[in-house]
């Protein structure tokens, strides 16, 4: 039986789109990624475990992983939130609200550091009221878990928001009519469909949050051992020419990454399978 | 559990959906509201339900009102055309639903329940499906899982939304007699909604035609088959063939577009209508009357269990439709363009408005 | 009139009332929604724009004159025009392979294609760095023929390439494998080139989708940060995007100055919400479609 690698179709181009794109793609992307890879073999595995493993390494894993796990969890709940609000309620500028979701998203990474630093600093809009409660956010980690919740939270409500669009009236209307109360319904009849949606929408903000570095560099401490996120430790890394060091660091990042990737795709076919499954 | 439509008005927006409705449904019966699309069946079954409510008139349950009165008061069971079961819910959960979201004080013990599930998958015959999920069910099987669950909790009585309308036309014969059958056994007032007429007519103890907001007409199946009250319930019921004038005294036929019946009819300027059903019409090979109309046959249609003959009729150029049964047929022996007569053996004949014209 | 619309509220009211939220869980809900994001969307929005402002009107525009910062708007311009346009093509081509052929390992690009998007931009930065670099890869052969790459534009229009490559190809590979095939087969059919085809047929289905996809890239190729600050070396009025302008100018302790550039890429960025939602809006119809079709329909398998 011979391999069929491609079905036959009248259309053309094929040949040429698909090369294109991914002679372009593993140019631009796959091999110098691959590059990664090559030049963190030139370490002995001691080395490398070395590096990835020294306190400070160790430290910058925690506050990273830690903090955008934790701003995954505050967008998973206020996100679901937004997401029902948007849906069903209505009021006056829910379209401009609707549409400022997205803002975190188009907003340069700098302005959003800069602008998050200026408020939450002890003279800034929110940091004057919350320095005398002992609440210090700027140049914290606190501030690193501020700057994360604002980076993620589009994507939750992104997931949310199509699902909750498409909930079937009549499946409400059923559960009503059978007797169930409000929150009877919601969680018996409209929560499992959200699951899907929820933790993909959470897993999206955690891998956007993990690697980011414009918006948090600025608010946090850089302080190493304390409030020192991994992007910047790289970074640190490659001005000290210890390129061998940022690229053993690299790899478990990008590892980190492909995993995400991948968890996040798992669950987008898990949401979809439900989604279509009726 | 009776019920009463009080002139319910329903509007939406600038759409008039009910207008001025009222209806009593005896206890135990099987009504069906049958109609067109947009008539407002649905809705009335909705508000009936406590899913709308009326901008107009009263809705009472057994003598009380409930017009203003929340779903979960008036234990009704509601049965929708697309099932909404609830999809990551085995069809046991499904139907135990309704008595596990009970306040503690009323619910069940777990093995109640259980046994009620047992009990209603008996009846709807899907014991063997109880723990599949709907996705994994035929559409029928599902609609008979929303029918259990909507029974488990009792319900006094049972709306039905178009319940078989996804289905095929085979599956829906079945569970047409089946809801029958099943109705005979539980004697609860149930309401069914459909636009098919002869589901109407099978399963009902009554029929609701309904058109345009208003009832046409309300009787047993036979009453609205064979003694229509206007134009609207004899042609949604069956096939029938329009004549303007009188076919008996012998009058040239007429021509022309139909104009509808308003509610009120001025009878200074109106004609009449004969309206005849294709199996009243006889045919003969010669000329027994001076009032039979002459006509060439143009079409024979010989499958099924009647022959469906078409004519067109000498003077008018009307196609006139003909339904003979099989011994009639070989009797006649007739084929395409032999000369026949025509002549009804029941007529009904309606006052339309408007002047008739040539 | 009015008994007619105090009924319709009335009514309106008691039917929300049975498939909804009691009021107070509803206004609850509101408050926790409108102040999560008060907290984390207006007001940083707010900021900006008053921070820039703090000094006047007339210091405002201040910046704008300086050289440095004219020099950083222009790169970030050619940054920008070089990988929009690129990627654009690119975002096309991928999109038509994956949308109107069956192929093994289509699952597996359409995968791939999201990597840049989950990759960190220090790392994206990095992997030019170790490429181009004095100590990288090509390093030694670039010094050789007098070509720099790391710390001047093409490793600045490298690095902003690979953090916006995906985003036209994702907006349109789902629409465009909702969209079918069949009426390209059929214009093909009728005698069409591939290139007639793709002009006449595909292009204006997709047009919105394409503008959006357009109009994003450009905001995160302007917008991006780390990638470029790792590739470029801040050399002033040379190798200084926007955003790392704005850095520089934030460090030398000029907020003023600092949010005054910050406001502008702000601008881009509200420019392109406006844009997405008169996009979303226009393409509704056909998105309403779309959405349809990947819900199948009851009780056929997905």
């Amino acid at each position: 039986m011979t391999l069929v690698l491609k079905q036959p179709s009248v259309l053309p181009g094929f040949g040429l789109t698909l090369g294109f794109a991914l002679f372009y793609f593993s140019l631009i992307v796959l091999i110098p990624l691959s590059g990664l890879f090559v030049k963190t073999s030139s370490l002995t595995w001691e080395q490398f475990w070395h590096t990835v493993t020294e306190p400070r390494a160790l430290a910058s894993y925690r506050l990273t992983f830690g903090a955008s796990f934790l701003g995954a969890l505050i967008n998973g709940f206020f996100g679901s939130v937004v997401a029902w609000v948007l849906v069903r309620y209505r009021f006056p500028g829910r379209s401009i609200v609707d549409a400022l979701v997205d803002l975190p998203f188009a907003l340069p990474t700098a302005v959003a550091g800069i602008t998050l630093t200026a408020i939450y600093s002890s003279n800034g809009w929110i940091g004057q009221y919350l320095e005398p409660l002992g609440l210090k956010i700027a140049f914290t980690p606190l501030g690193v878990l501020v700057a994360l919740t604002f980076i993620g939270l589009p994507f939750v409500v992104r997931t949310v928001q199509p699902v909750l669009q498409d909930l079937d009236k009549e499946v409400e209307e059923a559960a009503t009519t059978l007797g169930a109360n409000r929150w009877q319904t919601v969680r018996a009849v409209i929560m499992p469909e959200l699951w899907p949606a929820l933790l993909t929408g959470m897993a999206m903000a955690f891998a956007r949050s993990v690697g980011e570095y414009g918006s948090v560099i600025f608010i946090a401490g850089n302080m190493p051992l304390k409030s020192e996120i991994t992007p910047l430790l790289i970074m640190t890394k490659l001005e000290q020419y210890d390129y061998a060091g940022a690229t053993a660091l690299g790899v478990v990042m990008l590892v980190a990454s492909f995993l995400l990737v991948l968890t996040i795709n798992l669950l987008q076919w898990w949401s979809s399978a439900r989604h279509t499954a009726r | 559990m009776s019920i009463q439509v009080d002139h319910v008005t329903k509007r939406f927006g600038t759409f008039t959906v009910l207008n001025d409705v009222s209806l009593h449904v005896q206890t135990g019966e099987l009504i069906a509201l049958l109609g067109p699309s947009g008539c407002g069946k649905t809705t009335l079954l909705r508000i009936l339900a406590g899913l709308e409510r009326p901008d107009e008139g009263k809705i009472l349950l057994h003598g009380n009102e409930v017009t203003d009165r929340q779903i979960t008061d008036r234990r009704v069971g509601f049965v929708f055309q697309h099932y909404a079961l609830f999809r990551h819910m085995t069809v046991t959960e499904n139907v135990s639903f309704g008595l596990r979201v009970l306040p503690r004080a009323q619910r069940p013990s777990p093995d109640r329940i259980q046994k009620k599930v047992d009990d209603l998958l008996a009846l709807v015959q899907l014991q063997a499906m109880a723990d599949r999920y709907p996705n994994q069910l035929s559409g029928g099987q599902r609609q008979r899982v929303a029918l259990a669950r909507a029974l488990a909790v009792e319900p006094k009585m049972l709306l039905l939304d178009e319940p078989f309308g996804a289905l095929d036309t085979k599956v829906r014969k079945e569970l047409r007699r089946w809801l029958r059958r099943l109705h005979d056994e539980l004697h609860i007032t149930s309401i069914l909604v459909t636009h098919d007429q002869e589901e109407a007519l099978e399963a009902a103890d009554r029929v609701v035609v309904m058109h345009q907001g208003h009832i046409e007409q309300t009787g047993t199946p036979e009453e609205v088959y064979e003694h229509p009250a206007t134009p609207f319930v004899y042609r949604f019921l069956g096939d029938v063939n329009v004549f303007h004038g009188r076919l008996s005294q012998g009058e040239a036929l007429h021509e022309e577009t139909e104009r509808k019946r308003p509610a009120e009819a001025d009878s200074s300027d109106e004609h009449e209508v004969t309206f005849v059903r294709p199996h009243d019409l006889e045919l003969s090979r010669d000329r027994t009357t001076t009032t039979q109309l002459e006509a060439t046959v143009r079409f024979v249609i010989a499958a099924g269990s009647r022959v469906r003959i078409e004519l067109m009729s000498k003077d008018s150029s009307q196609t006139i439709e003909v339904e003979l049964t099989k011994e009639r047929y070989r009797e006649l022996k007739l084929r395409q363009g032999d000369v026949v007569f025509v002549h009804p053996k029941q007529q009904q004949i309606f006052r339309m408005p408007g002047p008739s014209s040539v | 009139m009015s008994t007619e619309t105090a009924t319709t509220v009335r009514n309106e009211e008691w039917k929300a009332s049975l498939t909804g939220e009691s009021t107070w869980v509803r206004w609850t809900l509101m408050a926790l929604a409108l102040g999560y994001l008060t907290l984390f969307l207006f007001v940083p929005l707010a900021a900006v724009f008053a921070e820039a402002l703090k000094n006047g009107l007339e210091s405002y525009f201040a910046p704008f004159q300086d050289p440095d910062t004219l020099a950083a708007i222009r790169l970030t311009f050619i940054a920008a025009s070089l990988a929009v346009p690129l990627n654009l093509v690119f975002g096309v081509a991928a999109a038509w392979a994956i949308a109107k052929f069956e192929f093994v390992g289509k699952q597996m690009l359409i995968t791939i294609i999201d990597i840049p998007l989950a990759v960190s931009p220090v790392i994206s930065g990095l992997i030019y760095v170790l490429l181009f670099g004095a100590q990288g890869w090509l390093g030694p052969w670039l010094i050789e023929h007098d070509i720099r790459i790391i710390f001047a534009l093409p490793g600045i229009v490298l690095a902003t390439i690979f953090v916006t490559v995906p985003f036209i190809a994702r907006e349109l590979i789902p629409l465009m494998q909702s969209q079918g095939r069949e009426e390209e087969e059929a214009a093909f059919t009728l005698g069409a080139s591939g290139w007639q085809t793709f002009i006449r047929i595909t292009l204006p289905n997709i047009k919105w989708s394409l503008l959006y996809g357009v109009i994003l890239c450009n905001a995160r190729a302007m917008g991006e940060f780390g990638a470029v600050s790792v590739v470029s070396g801040h050399i002033r009025g040379l190798t200084n995007t926007l955003p790392l302008h704005v850095e520089i100018l934030y460090n030398e302790y000029n907020a003023v100055g600092a949010f005054t550039v910050a406001s502008l890429l702000t601008l881009l960025a509200i420019v392109t919400l406006i844009v997405k939602t008169v996009i979303e809006r226009k393409s509704a119809p056909s998105r309403s479609a779309h959405d349809a079709a990947w819900n199948a329909q009851p009780g056929s398998p997905s």
